[in-house]
C-alpha cells in the first residue's frame, strides 16, 4: 500500500466500484447498507472498499446512533483530481499546438521522404 | 473539419509513480513522428510559447541527447535528457530532467499507433523515480499556489 497521501488517493480511485461510491456520496451521505444495495457483491466487500476510501481520507464515517453514514471529504477529492487535471490541461495545450504544426505540414504539401533527424548547434 | 473529439486523457498509476497520457491526432503517423524528431518542428509546439522556447540540442536518434530552455518572466528553465531509443515509425524512449532539480529523472516512453484514415494515437508514459518526484513532476510549471495547496492536502489528510 503506497505511503504518500496523494498515491493513497489515486489508489483508492483506481477501482471502478470505489469511483462509483465516491460519485454517489458526492450527492449526499449514505449508510453502508444503502451503498451496498445496488452492487452484486457482498456488504463485506463494500465495507472493505469504504475502508480503503477512509484510509485515503476521501470518506469519513459520521457518528449517528448506529447508522454511521459515510460522508465524502470533498476537499480531499477535489485537490487530488485537480493536480492531475492541471497537468492534463497543460498537455492538452501542448498537443493543440502540435495539431497546428501537423496541419501546417499538410498545407505545405510535404515531400514524400521523411525528414532525417538533425542536430542543432 | 473533424468530428472526432481531440482530448488528452491522463491517468496516474496507483502502485508506481507513473503518469500516462493518451491523445489522438488527425494526422498520419509519419508526420506525428517527424514532429517529435525534427527540432525545427519541435520548437513550434513543445514549450508553452514559441517565442520563449529555445532548443540548444535536439539529436533525436538512439544515443542522442537534447537540451532546451524556456523562459517565463525573464527566468530561463532548462530541460535535458538522452534519447535512449528512437525507432521509426513508432517509438521514442527518453530520459527527462529539469535542471533546477537534476537528481530527479523521469523515463518517458512514447508510442505511436496508426489508427487508419490518416489518424494516429499517441501514448506517452512518464515513470518518475519516486512518488515525491512524481508529485513534483505533476506540479512542474504550475504556480506556487498549487504547491501550497498540496501541503494543505497533507494537512487535510492528517486531520
Amino acid at each position: 500500500m503506497a505511503a504518500d497521501p496523494l498515491s493513497r488517493v489515486f489508489a483508492a480511485l483506481a477501482d471502478p466500484t470505489r469511483r462509483d461510491i465516491v460519485a454517489r456520496l458526492s450527492e449526499g451521505d449514505a449508510t453502508l447498507t444503502e451503498l451496498a444495495e445496488p452492487y452484486d457483491v457482498s456488504v463485506q466487500a463494500i465495507s472493505k472498499h469504504l475502508q480503503v476510501l477512509q484510509d485515503a481520507g476521501l470518506v469519513s464515517r459520521t457518528r449517528e446512533a448506529q447508522r454511521r453514514p459515510a460522508h465524502l471529504e470533498a476537499k480531499v477529492f477535489d485537490m487530488a483530481t485537480r493536480w492531475l487535471e492541471r497537468y492534463r490541461l497543460r498537455a492538452e495545450e501542448r498537443y493543440q499546438r502540435l495539431d497546428d504544426v501537423l496541419r501546417d505540414l499538410s498545407d505545405e504539401g510535404e515531400d514524400a521522404s521523411s525528414a532525417r533527424p538533425s542536430t542543432t548547434k | 473539419m473533424t468530428t472526432h473529439a481531440l482530448q488528452t486523457e491522463i491517468t496516474a498509476d496507483a502502485k508506481v509513480p507513473l503518469v500516462r497520457i493518451v491523445r489522438e491526432f488527425d494526422a498520419p503517423r509519419h508526420k506525428v513522428f517527424r514532429a517529435h524528431t525534427d527540432p525545427e518542428l519541435v520548437v513550434r509546439w513543445l514549450g508553452p510559447r514559441r517565442l520563449e522556447m529555445r532548443i540548444e540540442t535536439w539529436d533525436c536518434r538512439t544515443g542522442g541527447s537534447y537540451r532546451y530552455l524556456h523562459g517565463s518572466d525573464g527566468v530561463e528553465h532548462a530541460f535535458r535528457g538522452c534519447f535512449h531509443e528512437v525507432r521509426e515509425p513508432d517509438l521514442i524512449v527518453q530520459t527527462f530532467t529539469y535542471e533546477g532539480f537534476p537528481d530527479g529523472v523521469a523515463l518517458e516512453r512514447l508510442t505511436l499507433e496508426d489508427l487508419g484514415n490518416g489518424r494516429t494515437r499517441l501514448v506517452a508514459t512518464s515513470l518518475v523515480d519516486s512518488f515525491e518526484g512524481r508529485d513534483a513532476f505533476l506540479a512542474s510549471g504550475v504556480e506556487v499556489g498549487v504547491r501550497e495547496g498540496y501541503e494543505r492536502l497533507d494537512e487535510l489528510l492528517a486531520e
